[in-house]
């Protein structure tokens, strides 16, 4: 287990070398963010139950949820307060990360 | 932290005595891209686990050390509902499997002492181990002193169940069951700030709903240290008058704010409060309490008149100590004390020190979240959620406008959300697998 997730890191580190900032894939500010949502909706967005995965879904289609969020157009039990709490680039941000990551 | 001469002298002589060593390990904690920063965390709850996960996924080379006397977790969040009947112990116990194989070490042992100039930490089994950073999250220590006759016999009895355990929260539920139709539930609520607001609330709704369905005559009286419900008031309030006859003469629930226990009698069953004694078939004490055991030994908790301890936003590093860090409920902030915030500060944590330890200046603005769900025990439930970012004037991490509030009612979709963050949260916190069966319910 251990040395599995040394390996992934490591080829996550050589991709990161390459894609870095761009696809949010080796930002630890995205990486971290992304983690925030980690209680409710699962460890790197694969939820354990009724609350959606994030993992791999398509970045503007997460961007455009986040924004119907915070405009009210999606109706939302907590989700509004999270999508007020964040700007757009980190709405981006998180989208690209959980894109990354299937 | 106050030290005497004596206490001087014996610091200063063990720093020099341990000159190369704690200077080496001083260097390596401050250089760029040291070799193996050691890093010890004691406690393996909300805060220390995801923290520890964490870590060893951000900043892989550090050494870490991970002190844990219980032999599995045990959750806080959902303990109510053990109370309700709904689950068991077993169903809110969770192996360390996970958490054993990413750290690098997990000792199953209590802290005896921390020596802040060397760096170390002492256990009971009496190994000592280095550090260049230290990370406490031990969460709270129960002052049973505060209430007078609290004492072990009497604890024997009389149970608080705010640490959840097999002989805290196990034995309050088999008292419940043990207890006759038509007997009266006494609980306690301690006066703010106290590990997870909303929870005294959700359990008087908990052991009423129990009481709905299997002893109808019996009551629930409420003591509360506080000049009024503490959290969640509309909600808990609508909650209690549409289940529980919350207002009329029939009520379950006999809330009374301002109710401080003073004293305790497990022979008489009597409740002391400043106003009068209150008697009761079962008693559930929550005695007031202050920041975890080992962050007095550090000397890190000297915020609120040494009860809590003061930290950097940006690092969570106690303000007076340094390389020590404190998660979870031990901090002294404008957070809830929450599972939520203990599983999310954990990760800010981690994240700030894997800046540190690649060399590099913690994140500047960070952005922490509290969701925090509470449970009617009649099949539905409600939340708090709040986003606290960075604020450079305040120099704290604030709500920024709409990003703090409440359900508009409770709802059985919030109880499938409540199971769901829990199955979430405790997944996120041990690194269970996706295989993993969790087998509570809402």
């Amino acid at each position: 287990m251990k040395k599995s997730i040394a390996l992934t890191l490591l080829i996550a580190g050589a991709l990161g070398a390459a894609s870095a900032y761009a696809s949010g894939h080796g930002d630890p500010r995205a990486r971290f963010i992304a983690a925030n949502c980690a209680y409710c909706h699962g460890p790197d967005g694969h939820s354990r139950g009724a609350v959606p995965s994030l993992a791999g879904l398509e970045s503007k289609y997460f961007v455009d949820q986040m924004k119907a969020f915070r405009d009210g157009s999606r109706p939302a039990t907590v989700m509004q307060k999270h999508a007020m709490g964040y700007t757009e680039a980190e709405y981006e941000l998180m989208g690209k990360w959980f894109a990354a990551h299937k | 932290m106050t030290i005497d001469r004596r206490e001087f002298l014996k610091v200063s002589a063990g720093a020099a005595g341990a000159v190369t060593l704690s200077g080496l390990a001083g260097c390596a904690s401050t250089s760029i891209a040291s070799a193996k920063p050691k890093v010890v965390v004691v406690g393996a709850g909300f805060g220390g686990a995801t923290f520890a996960r964490y870590i060893k996924l951000w900043a892989p080379q550090a050494e870490v050390t991970v002190i844990e006397p219980n032999p599995v977790f045990t959750s806080c969040p959902f303990s109510n509902t053990v109370l309700a009947g709904i689950n068991k112990m077993e169903d809110i116990s969770m192996p360390y499997d996970n958490i054993k194989k990413v750290v690098d070490n997990f000792v199953p042992d209590t802290v005896t002492a921390i020596d802040n100039a060397k760096q170390t930490v002492t256990t009971a089994g009496g190994k000592t181990f280095a550090y260049d950073r230290l990370v406490l999250a031990g969460g709270i220590e129960l002052l049973y002193d505060a209430v007078q006759g609290y004492d072990a016999e009497t604890r024997k009895t009389i149970k608080h169940a705010w640490k959840a355990s097999a002989d805290q929260t196990g034995v309050l539920r088999k008292q419940l069951e043990a207890m006759p139709d038509g007997g009266t539930f006494v609980m306690s609520v301690p006066k703010s700030p106290y590990r997870c607001p909303p929870g005294p609330y959700e359990r008087a709704c908990m052991v009423a709903s129990y009481f709905k369905q299997a002893k109808p005559r019996s009551k629930v009286i409420v003591l509360d240290g506080n000049p009024d419900v503490a959290s969640k008031k509309g909600l808990f309030v609508a909650a209690w008058k549409k289940h529980f006859g919350y207002g009329t003469a029939d009520s379950m629930i006999d809330y009374r704010p301002n109710n401080m226990p003073r004293s305790v009698n497990a022979k008489t069953m009597m409740v002391g409060t400043e106003f009068d004694d209150v008697k009761g078939d079962v008693i559930n004490v929550v005695p007031p309490m202050r920041a975890a055991k080992v962050t007095g030994m550090a000397g890190v908790r000297t915020g609120n008149d040494g009860t809590w301890c003061p930290v950097d936003y940006l690092t969570f590093e106690s303000t007076v100590v340094p390389n020590v860090h404190i998660l979870g409920d031990s901090a002294l902030t404008n957070f809830p004390k929450s599972g939520s915030v203990a599983n999310n500060t954990g990760k800010m944590c981690a994240y700030a020190m894997s800046e540190i330890f690649a060399g590099r200046k913690p994140d500047p603005s960070p952005v922490v979240t509290n969701t925090c769900y509470s449970a009617t025990g009649m099949g539905t439930a409600f939340h708090v959620a709040t986003v606290f970012r960075w604020d450079p004037e305040k120099k704290a991490l604030v709500p920024p406008k709409g990003a703090n509030g409440v359900s508009k009612e409770e709802s059985e979709l919030e109880m499938a959300y409540m199971e769901s963050w829990a199955m979430n949260v405790w997944a996120d916190t041990l690194g269970l697998p996706d295989s993993y069966k969790f087998t509570a319910k809402g």
